[in-house]
């Protein structure tokens, strides 16, 4: 067989549905093996940056392994964005490029680069395979270090020759690596003394990251919520992992969360990280979010990622899944919970930041606000769509106004905030969901750094929603020049936009231009009643609109800047002066 | 604080690259670096000498550890350990020079590998500080080259790095 078959089997052998790419010279031996087979569907994008994107969506909302194949040379570079994006997300993928032939490589060959050099930063790990006879071995070995552990994006580079060499087939069936065992069950010590210390927490909190969507813990979360009543704070990529609409769900917290849970998790006095690593956009500085005390544990598969910017209490290496079901076990079984009084006690003070509705927006006859484009998408969809987004403003708005139900539902580029990652992720979303809504929100300057894949949905007829929160601005960019550099907008004006609407219908596709906040809602029923195309909502909205609350760089997340309404409370001051120990 | 790390790895081609492109890539600093096969073919084993705070340390040790090809990491500074590095250096040996340079070489348990009229060209090994000390001991206008290899440690007495 040759190795451009063996490929394909090995594919096949691992289940795959999809394959995003792009062709070239050095896989064509690759193409021509996958046209004879029926196995698995190609997906033919229009930039290799969209494939990875794509590749990346599907496995994110599908809990499969996304899989993308790209050429040499300057396929492979395009790649590099989508490889990092997923890398900095823990996304289980796995990369093909071709290489220039094994003779020919380290001579500046034609389309040749070192692909395995160049993504060596921003891939769990990557492997070049110059002899057929290892070209098996290493597509398993790549699935298996994608999902196992901590997941991530696995490059496997393959020399043209490889492809074209003969070998027999043989599948290995299981894998072991002495020097790759990643682990599974947390220490019982540690998970004992976790336990006990939630047994005497008065203000809880349990602080959900992407950790807990990665290990398929939303149950878990859920549960462990009940048992101890605790207040649940999300990180951006937690979103969903614990019910958006749930009583006990403060929300988002960080640069942009909500008050009342950058509030409770400055204040807590016990924190249950689950799968969340304490990023700078979620706790700003580690010196302010410790200045108010507070017993840390933290539950994560990636020992490199505990204690790395605070100290913990009580580390517990270990898949989150497994380690919450033995807490929630060791709870059954020792009866041991917060103290009821204390915690209703911290609940009333909850309710109390919770009553100063901080996502309250000004309502406008004239010009759209972002936020309640997304606030009326998400009640025409009941809150049941997959939600992709690109980045800035409106990415902040999509996670504070959406209120996700559950776990993957959520699909954004957290770690490396990629301008160009909704609209081709929102294609892999929807292949692997065909029959459900799948709505990109977007910003004017975020959608055309891939729009090209429009071309790819009509190709494949990807009935996407998408939604153009278009403010004719950098949002996000203007919003930071307002807030540290004295109003100058220096390139954050978007000027020559394009006829969104007729750029959609050139496409093929239905496009349609809301300027009145009476029409939101009709403009969105419309596009959610034309099920089998895609529509292109291009929404004109207030240009100064700003997103709120917002931490700034070096703050505390009890030092937030707030939305007009709630201006005249005097945070810092507030928080030192209030004492809760007479709470509990 | 000066921390001397054994890694136990594959021995595949771009494994060290790896290692090396962490270091550059998180800002550690690598004081020096000695790597070469062990008994086991298979087996490569790399000895970094590093410094930074207990949590740097830490940090560099758990990073290590999730290189898929990195099979052991051990700080030999946890424990007793003997470590050597060798130094080749080139000096000045004329005139009086000449039995001044022999006298140091002796008193640092050098040996003269290659004389010439005007150069003596001494092997020392030890620690680092030793071979510091040695270049601190000799007048550095008769200094004419040096070349070290970084450090290489193994621990002491029943603590022992292996699969
Ligand atoms: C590829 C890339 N380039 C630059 C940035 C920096 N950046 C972050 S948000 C933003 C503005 C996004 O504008 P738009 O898509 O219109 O969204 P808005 O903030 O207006 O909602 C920029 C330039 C980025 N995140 N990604």
């Amino acid at each position: 067989m040759s190795g451009a078959e063996i490929l394909v089997r090995s594919l096949q052998e691992e289940g795959v549905e999809y394959v995003f790419g792009y062709p070239g010279g050095a896989v064509l031996e690759i193409y021509d093996a996958i046209f004879k087979q029926d196995q698995f569907k190609h997906v033919l994008v229009r930039h290799e940056q969209a494939a990875v994107h794509a590749a990346d969506g599907y496995s994110r909302s599908s809990r499969k392994v996304g899989v993308a194949l790209v050429t040499s040379g300057p396929g492979a570079t395009n790649a590099v964005t989508g490889i990092a994006t997923a890398y900095l997300d823990s996304i289980p993928m796995v990369v093909i490029s071709g290489q220039v032939p094994t003779a020919a490589i380290g001579l500046d060959a034609f389309q040749e680069v070192d692909m395995v050099g160049i993504t060596r930063p921003c891939v769990k790990h990557n492997i070049l395979v110059k002899d057929v006879r290892d070209l098996a071995s290493s597509i398993k070995k790549a699935f298996f270090i994608a999902t196992t552990g901590r997941p991530g994006p696995v490059v496997v580079d393959i020399a043209k020759d490889v492809t074209q060499a003969k070998t027999t087939f043989a599948y290995p069936q299981t894998m072991s690596m002495r020097s790759y065992n990643p682990p599974s069950k947390g220490h019982p010590g540690q998970i004992k003394k976790a336990v006990n210390l939630l047994g005497e927490a008065r203000r809880p909190v349990l602080y959900v990251g992407g950790g807990a969507v990665l290990a398929n813990a939303s149950e878990q979360v859920r549960e462990l919520a009940r048992m101890t009543g605790a207040p649940v704070v999300n990180t951006l990529m937690g979103l969903g992992a614990f019910p958006g609409d749930d009583r006990q769900n403060l929300g988002m917290l960080g640069m942009h969360g909500l008050y009342e849970a950058n509030m409770a998790t400055q204040n807590c006095d016990v924190l249950v990280a689950i799968g969340a690593r304490f990023d700078d956009r979620v706790i700003s500085v580690p010196q302010h979010f410790l200045s108010t005390p507070k017993k840390i544990i933290h539950i994560d598969i990636d020992p490199s990622s505990i204690a790395k910017r605070v100290k913990v209490d009580i580390p517990i290496v270990g898949n989150v899944r497994d380690v919450l079901d033995e807490m929630i076990g060791l709870m059954k079984q020792t009866g041991v919970m917060p103290p009821a009084e204390p915690l209703a006690a911290w609940w009333r003070q909850i309710e109390e930041w919770r009553r100063h509705d901080c996502l309250k927006f000004e309502w406008s006859d004239e010009v759209i606000k972002p936020q309640y484009v997304v606030q009326k998408l998400y009640e025409i969809t009941k809150g049941d769509a997959f939600v992709t987004s690109d980045v800035g403003q409106h990415q902040m708005f999509a996670a504070q106004y959406y209120k996700f139900k559950k776990p993957r539902q959520w699909i954004n580029s957290g770690g490396l905030g990629t301008m160009g990652f909704g609209l081709p992720s929102a294609m892999g979303v929807q292949l692997a969901n065909p029959y459900d809504t799948v709505a990109c929100i977007t910003g004017e300057a975020s959608i055309q750094m891939c729009i090209q894949e429009l071309s790819t949905c009509k190709q494949y007829h990807i009935p996407l929603k998408i939604i153009n929160l278009n403010n004719r601005y950098l949002g996000m960019v203007r919003q930071w020049q307002e807030f540290f550099y004295g109003n100058r907008y220096s390139e954050s004006y978007m000027d020559a936009l394009p006829d969104f609407v007729r750029l959609a219908e050139a496409y093929g596709h239905v496009g349609i231009r809301v300027e009145k906040p009476g029409d939101v809602e009709g403009a969105l029923r419309e596009a959610m009643s034309l099920k089998d195309r895609l529509v292109f909502l291009d929404f004109i909205t207030d240009q100064k609109e700003n997103v709120f609350p917002m931490v700034q760089n070096g703050k505390g997340l009890n030092q937030m800047d707030l939305p007009a309404h709630m201006r005249e409370l005097q945070l810092g001051q507030a928080s030192k002066e209030r004492d809760y120990g007479h709470l509990c | 604080m000066r921390h001397i790390l054994s890694i136990l790895i594959e021995n595949e081609a771009g494994a060290l690259s790896r290692v090396v492109g962490l270091f550059s890539a998180r800002g550690y600093n690598i004081d020096s670096l000695t790597v070469s096969t062990t008994e086991d073919a298979t087996l490569s084993r790399m000895t970094i000498v590093t410094h930074g705070s207990d949590d740097v340390i830490e940090q560099i040790t758990k990073q290590l550890n999730k290189l898929i090809e990195v099979v052991k990491v051990i700080d030999l500074n946890e424990s007793d350990h003997v470590e050597r590095e060798l130094m080749l250096i080139k000096v000045r040996a004329t005139g009086k020079d000449r039995d001044e340079m022999k006298r140091m070489s002796d008193i640092f348990r050098g040996r003269i590998l290659d004389v010439t009229e005007k150069t003596y060209t001494i092997e020392l090994t030890g620690e680092s500080a030793k071979l510091d000390a040695f270049i601190g001991s000799v007048d550095r206008t008769l200094i004419l080259e040096t070349v070290r290899t970084g450090a290489s440690g193994i621990g002491r007495g029943e603590r022992i790095l292996k699969v």
